[in-house]
């Protein structure tokens, strides 16, 4: 999540400007300190005198050079900082990809838009997109107020309820980039994280077109597509198999991401069956409700789910 | 109400009035009954202080909970629930119920005396605002017991704190309790308006009054225009919750946004209001251990207004990730960066003041001088969170919570405990253990920046705020359990500091009249000062009437101990706004239960409204009626009415 270093034209123009900010910011505390210092310490002659000094005008030459100093620089920080804002304000080509990325409380919907009807796709918590190109991402919120944010790749921007909002970026570096919920939600605001994962070109193309296949259905695991079918599809949707469920992550292809549950838990079969058994213990107030399956069934569903790759 | 004019009278002249009359005219009754009516200022000024002091250890201790609950990763000791209202208790706690009306105390205690007055223009109005303070505390606080504390963060933004979210009695909580602390904050700060433009002493022009009377007089103009935007958003989210209407809510064409553009209308205005007066301390009582007046008076007063007048066109810095246009955008960040200027006067006539004066290195001093590195240090952090596009990453994340506490400890809190050892001989005759206060600042001043400055850090390293839990391959360990110590050595600053006034206040060495040699007119008065604060009205000639020999500016000197006796019932002099020449004499009202008794009717409005209870909203509806009522009948003692 650290941002001292970052990897996309949308996000480095500001992170020279952070570190320039942030270097007058010091020096400023580093020259106040060193006046304020020497102020209290400097030697003084003895005086008898009542007041050290009984005019009331004496000394304001400091508040004409200290203020007229700091205009200067202010008024420098603020031309950089308008030329940097319009310098990010928008990608320098054609976005590559339109994303649409839905915050709920507490996990991520991603859907890729494409003018072609069965191109169109939905996955959840996890973001691949190719490296080297500008993304425009469009951001809606199913309920409360979200921040979209992925520190390394853009700064934050809200996701409010009525309204759509827009942003950019671009990874110039392959590689997985953590992404964390920004704005207060609810309980569960610590445990909203989404992972971005920047490909080359040639293994995003891979990727969407797995991303697209659609799941067999398996005579080996078929008693566990019914659990599924039972218990979970009235919020969750495996496409191809049980398309109905909007209310939670999207789950086709679950087993190719790396975490359950918006980044908190490792995405394997153990994990998945202890998540599925009671939400409620790692992620309290959690709208998954706990799940009253038998053994046999929880065994069924835990392994139709494995096979989601 | 109003104090009415008496105008056939000319007041007597006098150098050594009868002050046992003085005494018996404005001393309070005795006992219980006497102390639930008083209206004297001194009284309502030790008040809130004591009561602010109270919040502020609430406040503490919820901070030291989330606290230990982040030191580690991953921890269990606080659920989500109770993580959420811990974090907005805390902030409702130290903004609201902290960090103004202390200083409404100090200014409530301070203001006549420094004025050379015998009361606020409105005493059973200052009365009112106190009581009404109090109640609002305890009815924000009533639901915590329960569980059920406000938890939407203090910003409180919706939808989350909308019925659907938030289905509780949490908000509603929050949102009476704030409509009902809205007005403490209105009548107390009409009476500072009031209170400044007419009850200061014969002479004492607008460019003589100290700089916490600028500050003070600055933030209650503020919140006058400020106030109303807070206490319509929080009554249209109450009607949104609980009488159907759709300000908020987007499915039905409310805007959520709308109620984050009121909030901060408010909001930023208000962190102004909660330093300025604090800034004003400093300004007043840092040059006293300089051995010198303050450097640039008229320089720090402009740009006292300066910062208010700007602070109200700064909201929407905290938006800035919102995804509102990128020019407006620009506008407030371009105002964010001019706000830095009027501090950065300040900044410099503080640092002038020390170099060309004298230190004398008394605890107080150490306050007010940590004080000026804590100022620039919060500052230079906001400076950064004006650049729109850095604060795109540094809003939202611990970096601001290093910034905003900073800023509220570094200029509210340290110059609060300064002000306190300054003014405590004033207040109680006696001086406060000056070993045990340097002890507690340099405990606190460690403390705090252990506690605060890896915050920063933290920020950077992406740490989002109002989490309950982080994980550990993040990076974020060592610095938490930093942040965590420092929080618990700041915290045993506080308590030291307290230990030492509570000790002192038995103990301490007598104080004398005015023990530092300072410059203005409360130090004329005895310590503590009598129920009528001056026997005679001082008659004022300069900025600094006791230092008027040494500094010899000119042949003209204060006349302090000879003025205008005003012995004929509760009085003290009107005077014109600009130049301050006396022009009315004044009836002040005296001890009064109407103040007490409105509060209670009006929380008992708030409550009924919070229980839905329609008998109790109509019963406490009719109360608050009859008592205005009450207390605006026209009175012959306040000659409102003809003889």
């Amino acid at each position: 999540m650290s941002y001292q270093y970052t990897f996309g034209p949308a996000i480095d123009p500001i992170t020279r400007l952070g570190w320039a900010l942030g270097i007058v910011a010091l020096s400023v505390v580093a020259i106040i300190a060193f006046l304020l210092i020497g102020g209290v310490f400097r030697r003084r002659a003895p005086s008898s005198q009542r007041l050290a000094e009984s005019k009331d005008a004496g000394g304001v030459s400091w508040i004409y050079i200290g203020t007229g100093i700091s205009s200067v620089v202010l008024i420098g920080c603020m031309v950089w900082t308008m030329i940097v804002t319009a310098a990010v304000s928008r990608p320098p080509g054609l976005p590559a990809l339109t994303l649409q990325v839905t915050a709920s409380q507490w996990w991520w919907s991603v859907r890729y838009l494409s003018p072609r009807p069965e191109d169109v796709f939905t996955t959840a918590n996890e973001i691949h997109i190719p490296v080297g190109q500008p993304i425009r991402i469009e951001l809606m919120s199913a309920d409360v107020i979200h921040s979209f944010w992925i520190p390394q790749l853009a700064g934050k921007m809200d996701v409010i309820p009525g309204i759509t909002n827009v942003t950019w970026l671009q990874a110039d570096k392959p590689g997985v980039y953590r992404g964390q919920c920004a704005a207060f939600c609810g309980a569960q605001h610590a445990h909203m994280a989404l992972f971005l994962i920047a490909d080359t070109p040639r293994d995003f193309a891979a990727w969407r077109e797995h991303q697209l296949t659609e799941t067999p259905p398996d005579s080996l695991t078929e008693q566990g597509r019914q659990v599924f079918e039972a218990h979970c599809g009235v919020c969750h949707a495996v496409r191809g198999v049980v398309p109905a469920g909007v209310r939670g992550p999207d789950l086709t292809h679950l087993m190719t991401r790396r975490t359950l549950a918006a980044g908190l838990l490792p995405d394997q079969p153990g994990d998945l069956a202890a998540w599925i058994v009671n939400p409620q213990r790692f992620k309290p107030g959690a709208l998954m409700p706990a799940q009253l399956l038998s053994g046999a069934e929880l065994t069924a569903v835990t392994q139709w789910l494995s096979t989601l790759n | 109400m109003i104090p009415t004019i008496e105008q056939n009278r000319t007041p007597v002249i006098a150098g050594s009035p009868n002050t046992e009359k003085l005494r018996r005219i404005w001393e309070g009754k005795p006992g219980l009954a006497g102390w639930l009516s008083t209206v004297d200022h001194k009284e309502i000024g030790k008040r809130y202080i004591v009561t602010a002091f109270f919040f502020l250890l609430i406040g503490g201790l919820e901070a030291l909970a989330i606290r230990v609950q982040l030191a580690r990763p991953n921890q269990t000791l606080l659920s989500p629930e109770r993580y959420s209202q811990l974090f907005t208790m805390h902030g409702v706690t130290m903004i609201f119920l902290y960090a103004l009306p202390v200083l409404s105390g100090f200014s409530n205690y301070l203001w006549p005396l420094l004025l050379g007055s015998r009361d606020m223009a409105f005493p059973r109005l200052n009365a009112l605002s106190y009581w009404v303070f109090l109640f609002s505390g305890i009815f924000l606080y009533s639901s915590f017991p329960l569980g059920k504390a406000p938890d939407g963060g203090w910003f409180n933004y919706v939808p989350y704190a909308s019925l659907a979210y938030n289905p509780g009695p949490n908000i509603d909580v929050y949102a009476l309790g704030m409509l009902l602390l809205g007005i403490s904050t209105t009548v107390g700060s009409i009476n500072f308006v009031v209170t400044l433009a007419r009850t200061r002493a014969p002479g004492m022009s607008v460019n003589r009054v100290p700089v916490l009377v600028w500050g003070t007089v600055t933030a209650s103009v503020g919140n006058l225009l400020a106030v109303p935007a807070v206490s319509l958003a929080f009554f249209l989210l109450w009607m949104d919750r609980q009488a159907g209407t759709h300000f908020f809510d987007s499915t039905t064409g409310g805007q959520p946004l709308l109620w984050q553009h009121l909030f901060w209308m408010f909001g930023h205005p208000w962190v102004y209001a909660i330093v300025l007066p604090a800034m004003g301390i400093v300004s007043d009582a840092l040059p006293v251990f300089c051995r010198r007046p303050l450097v640039g008076y008229t320089a720090v007063a402009l740009s006292t207004v300066t910062t208010m007048v700007l602070g109200f066109g700064v909201w929407v810095h905290h938006m800035f990730a919102s995804g509102l246009p990128l020019l407006s955008l620009s506008f407030f960040s371009a105002a964010s960066f001019v706000i830095v200027i009027p501090s950065a006067v300040a900044v410099f006539a503080w640092i002038a003041t020390i170099w060309t004066g004298r230190p004398v290195y008394t605890a107080a001093f150490h306050y007010f001088a940590g004080f000026v590195l804590l100022f620039v240090i919060g500052g230079v952090s906001g400076f950064m969170t004006a650049a729109v596009p850095v604060d795109w990453q540094l809003t939202r994340t611990y970096f601001v919570i290093a910034h905003l506490h900073y800023v509220l400890i570094g200029i509210n809190v340290f110059p609060v405990l300064g002000g306190i050892v300054y003014w405590f001989p004033k207040v109680t005759g006696r001086l406060m253990n000056e070993k045990l206060g340097k002890w507690s600042f340099w405990i606190a001043f460690t403390g705090f920046n252990t506690a605060f400055f890896p915050m920063h850090v933290l920020g950077i390293l992406g740490m989002p705020r109002r989490i309950y839990t982080y994980a550990d391959q993040l990076g974020w360990t060592t610095p938490n359990l930093i942040v965590s110590i420092g929080a618990f050595i700041f915290g045993a600053g506080i308590l030291l500091f307290i230990f030492n006034a509570c000790v002192s206040l038995r103990n301490g060495t007598p104080a004398g009249d005015n023990p530092w040699d300072a410059s203005s007119l409360e130090w004329s008065v005895p310590s503590p000062p009598p129920p009528y604060n001056f026997a005679v009205i001082p008659i004022v000639a300069s900025r600094y009437p006791l230092w008027e020999d040494a500094m010899n500016e000119g042949p003209e000197r204060s006349s302090i101990y000879t003025g205008m006796l005003l012995d004929k019932g509760r009085e003290t002099i009107g005077t014109s706004p600009l130049d301050a020449e006396p022009d009315v004499i004044l009836r002040m009202p005296g001890d009064s239960s109407l103040p007490l008794l409105l509060a209670l009717a009006m929380t008992a409005l708030c409550a009924s409204m919070l229980a839905h209870s329609r008998w109790g909203v109509y019963s406490s509806a009719l109360a608050t009626f009859i008592v205005t009522a009450l207390w605006l009948w026209p009175q012959r003692t306040l000659a409102q009415v003809d003889r």
